[in-house]
């Protein structure tokens, strides 16, 4: 499960994953971060059962977290199955079935929005 | 055994011909040999999806009360070609809005009428005797219009060329997003599908034939722009009715960085008479091949990194350099597919019947570059030749020095044997006095990551790298990287002075 973390040093500066990773036991992968004196944005990945339980203690640290059901959408009626998409995502989230129907793991994508521009139909939106 | 076109449309009348599609052909080919097969089908039906540019439709508006002659046209702010008949116009695919750009063009407006969309027409004229009127302003459906036919001068590619960049940056082009470092490696076309890889000798694919068009039935013209089946790239010019065709087969697309195009549909039947269209029907994925070009190289005759083929293409991998990279379509096969079945399904019912060409395709063309008369500029007609040098051992103040004597603002850094090895500014000198630090000598201060141009490479490329690195000068270097010129922003404002004004 996919959290967008978003934090301000104006509140402190406590250290956010290290705390969190501490104080919950919950592994947290950072798929990608930009950190700057003052302050940032993280999009992290936990194990879903754990969501609730990082997005919260966070919230206690001062961040303000958002969890992501939908990184990324595809809007069917303008999506014709041709896969340019495929070959530019970093993450795999894009394959085709047995039937050459595009089909998506939304969970793997990483906001990276390379597939956004990459659509010739303009079938796809990533958050954020 | 031989089949006549007769005896095959009787089959299909009766509603017992035999089709397949092209797909399917292969293995059918394969169980029940050549005779088998020639035999058994009647009929194989090919199917491509994919963005063809060269698309587009003329309308007819009917006259307006008082009436005008149309001279420039637009249809949702997009200009259609006015030249021809007073309510006449052409509308291209790739013509992209007044005020939306590349967002919204020809194509949009294609698939806004066929979704039943309205339209906004506005079209201007000087007036004349018989034709008052000085404009007109209306809001259009399709079914308002006279006809809406679609005459498309270059579709279904017989192959494409796949594309994959080997610089160090993103490319935008018509084959979509390339990654840097030879990232990706993007392709289009059917393939095993694909109308003219199954009829590559144009035996039964000419002008005349009724085909599938964007979900309607339309017809070939006859060989299409740039055809060259010569070099295993024919192309078709087909016409239909844009009023019976389907949003599901014709689709408005933007090539992010490069513009608008449409995708649509394009299927052909073909009817199987001999034992040649048999073979020629079989063709598999692994039998089509082409290059993988790198679109890295701005010039026209772009190198190709290997041949592969169709069943490489879409097995999602192929090797570049040793190294797997992925690839993916711009052309959907899986509406090919649809189109290959719904021009089965035609057939089998017996609602589209076949026909030899009345205008044969040569399939021995093959199409030439452009005759230039003139010559495009190159760097070495226009660069500076008196480039003032240093070496890198020197220290600043001879720097400062031979840029105050040789009035210029750039010094470049050369090696013994006179190659190239860094740039020096002045402003890399002004710093370097105004802050005095460990900085003594030419190496210290020199940008070492230089981008050069060549003598003989066209002066837009160069100018396109300064406005790219926001840079003001290029050294310009041969083979041996030793330094012939230098061409800066003052050098390209000749061109507007010269002889290479227009």
């Amino acid at each position: 499960m996919k959290l967008l973390v978003n934090f301000s040093r104006k509140r402190g500066s406590e250290p956010i994953i290290a705390k969190a990773v501490k104080e919950t036991g919950v592994l947290i992968m950072v798929d990608r971060a930009q950190i700057d004196p003052a302050g940032g944005q993280m999009l992290i990945d936990v194990p879903r059962e754990s969501c609730r339980l990082v997005s919260d203690k966070m919230g206690e640290l001062g961040a303000d977290v958002r969890i992501l059901e939908h990184a990324v959408t595809l809007d069917m009626s303008e999506c014709v199955d041709c896969g340019a998409c495929i070959s530019v995502c970093p993450r795999e989230v894009f394959t085709f079935d047995a039937g050459w129907r595009l089909s998506m793991k939304e969970d793997r994508c990483v906001l990276c929005g390379r597939c956004v521009p990459a659509c010739p139909h303009r079938a796809l939106s990533v958050l954020v | 055994m031989e089949k006549s076109i007769e005896q095959i449309n009787t089959r299909i009348r009766e509603g017992n011909a035999r089709v397949v599609t092209a797909d399917e052909m292969p293995a059918l080919v394969a169980e029940l040999g050549e005779q088998g097969a020639l035999r058994e089908v009647d009929v194989v039906t090919t199917g491509t999806f994919g963005a063809m540019c060269s698309s587009g439709a003329f309308f007819n508006f009917g006259h307006a009360d008082p009436p005008i002659r149309m001279e420039r046209v637009w249809l949702n702010d997009v200009e259609a070609y006015g030249g021809i008949a007073a309510v006449d116009a052409y509308l291209g695919a790739t013509q992209q809005s007044e005020s939306r750009g590349i967002q919204y063009g020809g194509a949009h407006v294609l698939e806004d009428f066929v979704s039943g969309r309205r339209v906004e027409l506005h079209a201007v004229s000087r007036g004349t005797d018989c034709y008052p009127r000085r404009n007109v302003t209306t809001e259009l459906i399709l079914e308002d219009l006279n006809q809406a036919i679609m005459v498309n001068p270059r579709n279904a590619y017989q192959r494409y060329n796949a594309a994959t960049n080997s610089t160090d940056r993103t490319l935008y082009t018509y084959m979509g997003t390339l990654l840097p470092g030879c990232g990706n490696v993007s392709f289009s076309g059917a393939g095993t599908l694909s109308p003219l890889s199954n009829d590559p000798q144009f035996r039964v694919t000419g002008g005349g034939v009724p085909i599938f068009l964007g979900g309607a039935q339309g017809m070939i013209v006859g060989e299409g722009t740039q055809h060259s089946p010569a070099k295993g790239f024919g192309t078709l010019m087909v016409t239909g009715d844009l009023k019976q065709m389907s949003p599901q087969f014709l689709r408005a697309a933007t090539m992010h960085g490069y513009g608008v195009t449409l995708y649509i549909g394009v299927g052909v039947p073909i009817p199987v008479l001999d034992l040649d269209i048999v073979r020629a029907t079989a063709v598999r994925d692994e039998d089509i091949e082409v290059s993988v070009i790198d679109y890295g190289v701005p010039s026209r005759d772009r190198p190709a990194l290997r041949t592969v083929n169709y069943a490489e293409l879409k097995s999602g991998q192929v090797e570049l350099h040793g190294e797997p990279v992925k690839t993916s379509s711009l052309s959907s096969y899986r509406r090919a597919r649809e189109v290959a079945v719904a021009l089965k399904g035609w057939v089998e019912q017996g609602k589209m019947a076949l026909a030899l060409p009345t205008r044969p395709i040569d399939p021995l063309k093959a199409a030439r570059p452009m005759r230039e008369t003139g010559r495009s500029p190159r760097v070495q007609d226009i660069m500076d030749r008196n480039v003032v040098s240093i070496g890198d051992d020197e220290v600043i103040k001879a720097a400062a020095a031979k840029l105050l004597k040789g009035e210029t603002n750039h010094l470049v850094v050369v090696d013994r044997e006179g190659r190239l090895v860094g740039v020096v500014t002045t402003y890399d000198v002004s710093k370097a006095i105004v802050h005095p630090g460990k900085a003594k000598v030419v190496g210290d201060i020199m940008t070492r990551k230089v981008i050069t141009a060549t003598p003989d490479e066209s002066v837009d490329i160069a100018a396109q790298k300064l406005e790219r690195y926001n840079i003001s000068a290029l050294p310009v270097t041969d083979t041996a990287n030793r330094v012939q010129g230098m061409l800066t922003a003052i050098d390209l404002g000749k061109l507007f002075g010269g002889r290479w004004r227009r």
